[in-house]
């Protein structure tokens, strides 16, 4: 499991993160929500060593920042926000670079099984630059998934940073990517997503930690997290969290603020 | 997870979208066109030897006239072998750069290597004479090469420590700094110039034009550790320049150790150019030409890209080289020309032919 404690995060000059403490579990859906610049991305970032922080992060105990780019990249597989390529590469070409094992990757039917995995069977020929966003944002994830393509591995578990994953999808993709986030951590892998749809990290996390304002506002599971107070306070209006009768999903709907005011 | 073994991969056959298998064919066409070109190479001249006579001489046991001997292996044979590690160091360096710039205009030229060559170059010609007898007689003509090749090397290394901070070198910066920087080289060469009389003139505009006349074994000698150990260092270099394609962050979450792949790309492209820049001059567009017409053939997978450009680039060089020592026989035009007239409307044409891919 990954265990962050007392984070900071210093962007030229200004600290961003003020201690955060954050937790993730295999076998879990770790989501991190809060609204626009509450940190969310950059803690991301920490836990990926994108940016220098102080603080602890350990994975399995370990300290991260001990481990070669390469041991980390056999752990985990990050997904960014952006997915600008340079040259003309295609779909094939892309997916392939998520493979670690130089020469013996040209054989792997691996790209082809993630990109029917993402939905996007018979895209390998198709240039990447000719897609739209939201098949790019999908060819990257098939890229990231096969990265880490087993779950577990050698008793280990492996990793899936998501930063904003549905960003640019329209809903069924949504449901789809957050169903592969799903049986990846169903699988004993474990997921930590950077969400900003509180109704589908209400479906899809096993976890929750909300941010606000550079510090870790609440942690725990979505119906112990998602409360009114907790989101009015995050997203500074006046929000109103129901639950579903059937099952007790906890959902967020924007009418709420209207009925409120 | 699912998964097919090899014998139900076979009966798919090639996937779309995989060039690999294209790319090869190309590199062995690319191959045999490196031999044609070095035969038909050493086949013409402006004397009137020829390969065949000599061959036959050499099959049939006879001895080799002196004449024909001086030319083929004193002056065609260096000669051809310059061309060859001329053109595949600018187009490997080429190819390295536009990779490390996510870039496919980049040049080694951004990094100043060529204002800085041309300003040590323009340093030996015009102030060459100032030096100690004793020294001008040891450099004798290696004065312009060596000054060249310190020139281009040490720009590149001041760039390099500008544009590193931290342990991390900003791509950005280096790609701003050397247009600083070759600013700077140019107003020092315009100062030269100004102080440099006609002869000195007529050597410096030669030197800029690139030229392989004068190729020595001894040049060949001097050039070839840098470039080839450069060329040796590439291949290791492919997988990181296609990760890095998908941007610095991307490339380290890959497990690529992207601050080491930086210092040796750099270090590769200074080498070889450096050194390709000493003993030829400026030979411009075989950096910019050869890496792009190979991407639109075979994509832009480095450990097929950088290969295929040293072959191409090296065959390239051997032909403008042809080109230039016969077009105006028995003189010569500078190789340099010949790249441009031919360099300059090719890339134009891919440009105007491609423009949606490259759209970038």
């Amino acid at each position: 499991m990954w265990d962050a404690s007392d984070i900071r995060v210093k962007l030229s000059g200004n600290e961003v993160l003020h201690g955060v403490n954050f937790a993730a579990r295999p076998g879990q859906v770790t989501a991190i929500v809060g609204p626009n610049g509450s940190g969310k991305t950059t803690l991301l970032r920490a836990l990926t060593q994108e940016v220098e922080y102080s603080g602890a992060i350990a994975l399995g105990g370990k300290d991260v920042k001990r481990l070669k780019p390469w041991e980390l990249a056999d752990i985990r597989a990050v997904l960014p926000q952006s997915s600008r390529i340079a040259f003309p590469f295609t779909v094939l070409e892309v997916v392939r670079l998520g493979l670690l094992n130089g020469s013996a990757a040209t054989h792997s039917n691996i790209p082809t099984l993630a990109l029917s995995r993402v939905g996007l069977d018979g895209y390998e020929g198709r240039f990447f630059q000719e897609l739209s966003g939201g098949e790019q944002q999908r060819v990257q994830l098939a890229r990231v998934l096969a990265q880490v393509w087993v779950p577990v591995a050698e008793d280990a578990p492996r990793w899936l940073f998501l930063d904003e994953p549905v960003a640019s999808l329209d809903i069924g993709h949504q449901i789809e990517v957050m169903g592969i986030a799903r049986d990846f951590a169903g699988a004993g892998g474990g997921v930590v997503a950077v969400m900003h749809d509180l109704n589908l990290t209400a479906i899809y996390a096993d976890h929750v930690t909300v941010l606000a304002g550079g510090m870790c506002l609440a942690t725990g599971t979505p119906s112990q997290v998602l409360t009114d107070e907790t989101l009015t306070h995050a997203y500074g209006c006046h929000l109103r969290v129901n639950t579903l009768p059937e099952n007790g999903t906890t959902f967020v709907l924007p009418h709420s603020v209207r009925q409120a005011g | 997870m699912a998964s097919l073994d090899d014998a139900e991969l076979e009966k798919l056959g090639p996937l779309a979208g995989d060039r690999e298998a294209r790319a090869r064919r190309v590199a062995v066409f690319l191959g045999a066109l490196l031999i044609i070109v070095s035969v038909a190479s050493l086949a013409t001249g402006a004397s009137g030897t020829s390969l065949w006579r000599v061959l036959g001489a050499v099959l049939s046991g006879e001895e080799i006239a002196t004449r024909d001997r001086v030319i083929l292996f004193d002056i065609r044979l260096p000669r051809l072998t310059l061309a060859i590690l001329v053109g595949a160091a600018l187009a490997v360096s080429g190819a390295v750069m536009q990779g490390l710039f996510r870039n496919p205009l980049a040049d080694p030229g951004l990094v100043g290597v060529g204002a800085g060559a041309g300003l040590g170059a323009i340093g030996a010609i015009v102030l060459g004479g100032l030096l100690p007898v004793a020294f001008q007689e040891a450099a004798g003509y290696f004065l312009v090469p060596l000054a060249a090749f310190f020139g281009g090397w040490s720009t590149v290394i001041l760039l390099y420590a500008i544009s590193t901070q931290r342990g991390r070198t900003s791509v950005a910066v280096m790609l701003l700094g050397g247009i600083a920087i070759a600013a700077l080289a140019g107003a020092i060469s315009g100062i030269l110039i100004y102080m440099a009389n006609d002869q000195q003139l007529r050597d410096l505009t030669f030197w800029g034009l690139g030229s392989l006349a004068g190729a020595t074994w001894i040049k060949v000698a001097t050039a070839a550790p840098l470039i080839v150990l450069a060329l040796l260092a590439a291949p290791f270099l492919a997988r990181s320049l296609n990760g890095l394609a998908l941007g610095e962050a991307a490339a380290a979450h890959l497990g690529i150790p992207i601050q080491r792949m930086k210092t040796v790309s750099i270090l590769t492209v200074a080498g070889a150019t450096g050194a390709a820049v000493a003993v030829s001059g400026g030979i411009g567009f075989v950096g910019i030409v050869v890496p792009h017409l190979l991407r639109l053939a075979i994509g832009p997978d480095h450990r097929m890209l950088l290969p295929n450009a040293a072959l191409l680039g090296a065959a390239l060089l051997i032909l403008a080289d042809m080109i230039a020592r016969t077009i105006v026989a028995p003189a010569e035009l500078p190789i340099g020309i010949v790249t441009a007239v031919l360099g300059g409307p090719f890339f134009l044409w891919l440009l105007l032919r491609n423009r949606s891919l490259l759209d970038l």
